[in-house]
């Protein structure tokens, strides 16, 4: 017996979850090869990377910890997607967002104590937000191409930055390290738990995929984000101001990015240098897809994702296999998602149903 | 003369969408040179049944079988668009599926040999123009195909079936969308074709074209196989019987009362100037208790008009008013909490969002309003419950409130439409070809709605390419050519041949004409 695809009426949550669960497994399955070529037992490699990742306080923590930018990465493109709006840029917008943060926190502006935390999120919310708003507007001027654009400020954003803290922004006690001057201690995030480094920006990652989640399900501005992704013509006829609701997509998204950006100043490094993302903004894209665009599935695929970063990152040092490992499952765990939603659209039929003679 | 074997049969075919079953246990033949009219109420059935003909969808039960020669019929393989292809089954489909950047040529080559092959390319165009001279289906083969009206892209669509050898040609409502002249040129190229021993089964809700072009009628009703009636013995009660099961109650208008001017336009023009489809300092005004038909063949500038009054749109020069203030910014949402209901031209494209449910979509424009929502927050009750009771009261056949609005049939997203423009007792009503794709029954429906609105005071225009309906509906004509608005005056005053004459760009006033 043969197999045809049909196209399905549509796919019940079970399955998507089976999606994103098997893209998951298959990657890190196929992890087994090079674990194998490399001359060490893949059996022992999924160990090892399991016990690195969640196999202590301090293991879950260290995921955890890494989890939290890639959640609120994870969140700006699925927002940005599930509008059609193709942000590539988080990770540019991650680095203003840093930039602002540093900006207002580090004793440049006088704020009272208690404002500064907010004041630093909202000015790192709204730097993240603008690098998107002005490739939204210039899409819906001129027809430029936002995937372009975002792609390519990524780097614009981070030579700029390297000007900065090789320049104005250089901390002169950094003993010629480039890296920008510190924040204030009031403007730093709490510890969840002491001596662990998880932040208080793993809550604001979780309350954010709660607020998006809930903007999605349940406000006017979700229903009208999904009419103008899915069908612009239909949402304008509506009378859904089709420009006012991608530019409101937009600035949530960059902002999103932007306060991931925040959270690794003001949470982990306490300053802002040129290595404070390896690619978060773009692990964020792997994120959303691995979630289906799913706001709340964006906690869990960061945090599996995270894992297999820190789980990789142990396993390396046990066994002296490379933590490219890592991105390998990544990206892999990418493709097999990719492969997956093709399999939500159409279901495997048998060529020749039942037929009367 | 058609021989005993038929060139396709289908035998107790059963689809199944859940617990609706659209299809139940249909047989049918048809015979080389026969052209099978498919009636039937809007959702009874017909795309589906084609749609597994073809091979986009694979029946529950029932077999698909063709000529292949002799007296031999072979099973199609259920769900094989290819398989029905090399059968020579060729489909037209009412949404097109034409690459629009490639010529009409290479549109229809496509899929049937690589594009680069010079040589082939010159046969090709051999070919298809032999199929041209013998069909009459007239077209520049070297245009890009999004330069091409709709009647000449159904021609390409209709070339690409011949190309590949079709035996069988299916249509699915092609007149839809077609101007009357267009629907003549048509039926004269199906005429031939059958003469020339192609077999051609046609999806329609135009009794009236049913009867003149059409050999035989088979009428869907509710998924069931109601009957089967030879177009020679048959007439329009007959058919409607078969349809609904009763007779469709024809629509009285009594005269209305006129009242005052609720949209005026000034001198309106809108568009490129000299183009054909843009305005050029129209004037005239839509009055309460008044239902005015714009006639025109389309393309001379009635879609400038629906944008305006739409909300999509303001003119260039001139003022559209409304209530007597002039409308200054694009904005639909303004008109609709003004109380204008708006019909959009292409429901599809327009009117709903297909992945949104039909409940959704019957709030999509009144979102923000406190009915639906209270502080930015969705109320998702009252959504429900206005769905449900507009399904009931529009008879919108379908799953329920919650179905995606891309599954319900063609005729059905216009019920909805309706459901959500019309259930808020608007003062304006743009009716843009407000029964395209409608059934006789849902036809009268609208119809009777439409009059009770004015009735009750509301301004009506009603955009339209069939004649009948304009005069089944209108108080008062204008009528358009090339971007430039006559008013023909009261109803009462014109004949067809009239507004016909008005209709080809005749500038002569009616009264010089009856002279
Ligand atoms: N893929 C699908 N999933 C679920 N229901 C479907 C699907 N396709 C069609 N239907 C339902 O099957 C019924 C028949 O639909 P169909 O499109 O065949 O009607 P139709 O006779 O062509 O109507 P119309 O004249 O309005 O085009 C409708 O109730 C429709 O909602
Ligand atoms: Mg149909």
């Amino acid at each position: 017996m043969s197999l045809r695809l049909e196209p399905r009426e549509h796919a019940p949550l079970g399955l998507r979850l089976l999606v994103s669960l098997l893209a998951g497994a298959i990657a890190l399955l196929f992890v087994a090869i090079p674990v194998m070529a490399a001359g060490a037992n893949p059996c022992e490699a999924y160990v090892l990377m399991a016990q690195g990742a969640f196999g202590s306080m301090f293991a879950l923590s260290e995921t955890l910890n890494r989890a939290t930018p890639l959640i609120l990465t994870g969140l700006a493109a699925t927002v940005a997607f599930r509008a059609r709006l193709w942000n590539i840029g988080a990770e540019g917008q991650l680095y203003m967002g840093a930039l602002a943060a540093v900006l207002v926190g580090s004793g440049f502006l006088q704020l009272p104590g208690p404002i500064m935390i907010p004041a630093i999120m909202l000015a790192g919310f709204l730097a993240g937000g603008l690098m998107m708003v002005v490739p939204t507007m210039l899409k819906q001027r001129f027809g430029a191409d936002e995937v372009v654009i975002t792609l390519l400020l990524n780097f614009v954003v981070i030579l700029f930055i390297q000007m900065l803290i090789e320049g104005p922004l250089k901390d002169p006690l950094s003993m010629g390290w480039p890296q920008s001057v510190p924040l204030l201690a009031e403007a730093k995030f709490d510890k969840l738990v002491p001596r662990l480094r998880t932040h208080w920006g793993l809550i604001i990652g979780l309350v954010s995929a709660l607020l998006l989640w809930l903007m999605v399900k349940k406000t006017v501005l979700g229903f009208e984000i999904k009419a103008v992704g899915e069908n612009k013509p239909a949402a304008r006829f509506a009378g859904i101001p089709v420009d006012a609701t991608m530019l409101k997509v937009a600035l949530i998204s960059g902002g999103l990015a932007g306060l991931a950006g925040v959270g690794e100043v003001a949470g982990v490094k306490g300053y802002l240098s040129a290595d404070l993302s390896p690619g978060f903004g773009y692990s964020g894209i792997v994120v959303a897809m691995l979630a289906g665009l799913s706001p709340i599935g964006s906690v869990l695929a960061a945090i599996f994702i995270a894992a297999v970063f820190v789980g990789a990152d142990s396993m390396s040092r046990a066994t002296g296999i490379s933590n490219y490992l890592a991105d390998l499952v990544v990206a892999l765990s990418l493709l097999c998602v990719l492969v997956g939603s093709f399999f939500l659209r159409f279901r495997l039929a048998p060529a020749n149903p039942k037929v009367e003679a | 003369m058609t021989s005993h074997t038929p060139l396709l049969s289908l035998t107790d075919i059963t689809k199944r969408f859940g617990t609706l079953i659209a299809n139940n246990a249909i047989s049918l033949d048809l015979h080389q040179g026969e052209i099978l009219a498919l009636l039937g109420e809007n959702g009874a059935g017909k795309t589906t049944l084609m749609n597994i003909l073809f091979g986009h969808y694979v029946q529950d039960e029932g077999t698909v079988r063709v000529a292949a020669g002799g007296d031999v019929m072979t099973t199609l393989p259920p769900g094989s668009p290819g398989a029905a292809l090399a059968a020579g089954i060729g489909m037209v489909h009412q949404h097109f599926t034409l690459a629009e950047n490639l010529s009409g040529l290479d549109n229809i080559r496509l899929g049937t040999e690589p594009l680069l092959s010079f040589g082939r390319r010159h046969a090709a165009r051999a070919k298809v123009e032999k199929i041209i001279t013998e069909s009459g289906l007239d077209v520049d083969l070297d245009r890009r195909v999004d330069g091409l009206t709709v009647g000449e892209k159904q021609r390409v669509e209709i070339l690409k079936a011949l190309y590949r050898d079709a035996r069988v040609l299916i249509l699915d409502e092609p007149t839809a969308v077609l101007t009357p002249q267009e629907a003549e040129g048509l039926f004269a190229v199906l005429r031939r074709l059958a003469a020339n021993g192609l077999g051609v089964i046609f999806i329609s809700h135009k009794l009236g074209e049913v009867l003149a072009v059409s050999h035989r009628i088979m009428v869907l009703r509710a998924g069931e196989q109601a009957g089967e009636l030879v177009t020679a013995q048959a007439d329009r009660r007959a058919i409607a019987d078969l349809m609904v099961g009763k007779a469709v109650a024809e629509v009285t208008r009594t005269p209305g009362a006129r009242g005052r001017a609720l949209v005026e336009f000034q001198s309106v023009s809108l568009g490129k100037p000299g183009h054909r489809a843009a305005l050029h300092g129209v004037s005239f005004d839509l009055r309460a208790g008044e239902v005015v038909g714009l006639a025109g063949v389309s393309g001379n500038g009635q879609s400038a008009i629906a944008a305006l009054i739409s909300g999509l749109a303001v003119p260039d020069s001139g003022t559209m008013r409304l209530y007597g203030d002039p409308v200054t910014r694009a904005d639909p949402r303004r008109l609709v909490a003004a109380g204008v209901a708006r019909m959009p031209e292409d429901r599809q494209h327009d009117g709903v969002v297909g992945t949104m449910s039909v409940a959704d979509n019957i709030a999509i424009e009144e979102v923000r309003s406190p009915g639906f929502s209270r502080y930015g927050f969705i109320d998702a009750k009252a959504i429900r419950a206005r769905a449900t009771a507009a399904i009931a009261a529009y008879d919108v056949r379908c799953p329920g409130p919650d179905a995606e609005a891309r599954l319900l049939s063609g005729g059905n997203v216009q019920k909805l439409i309706l459901a959500r423009v019309l259930e808020r007792a608007p003062r304006v009503i743009l009716a843009n070809q407000p029964t395209r794709g409608l059934d006789i029954g849902a036809q009268a429906e609208v119809h009777r709605r439409i009059i009770a609105a004015r009735d009750r005071g509301a301004a009506v225009l009603v955009i339209s390419e069939d004649l009948d309906e304009l005069f089944a509906l209108s108080d008062r004509f204008l009528v358009i050519h090339a971007g430039e608005i006559t008013d023909a005056g009261p109803a009462e005053t014109l004949d067809r041949a009239t507004v016909g004459l008005l209709m080809a760009g005749q500038t002569h006033t009616p009264e010089t004409l009856a002279s």
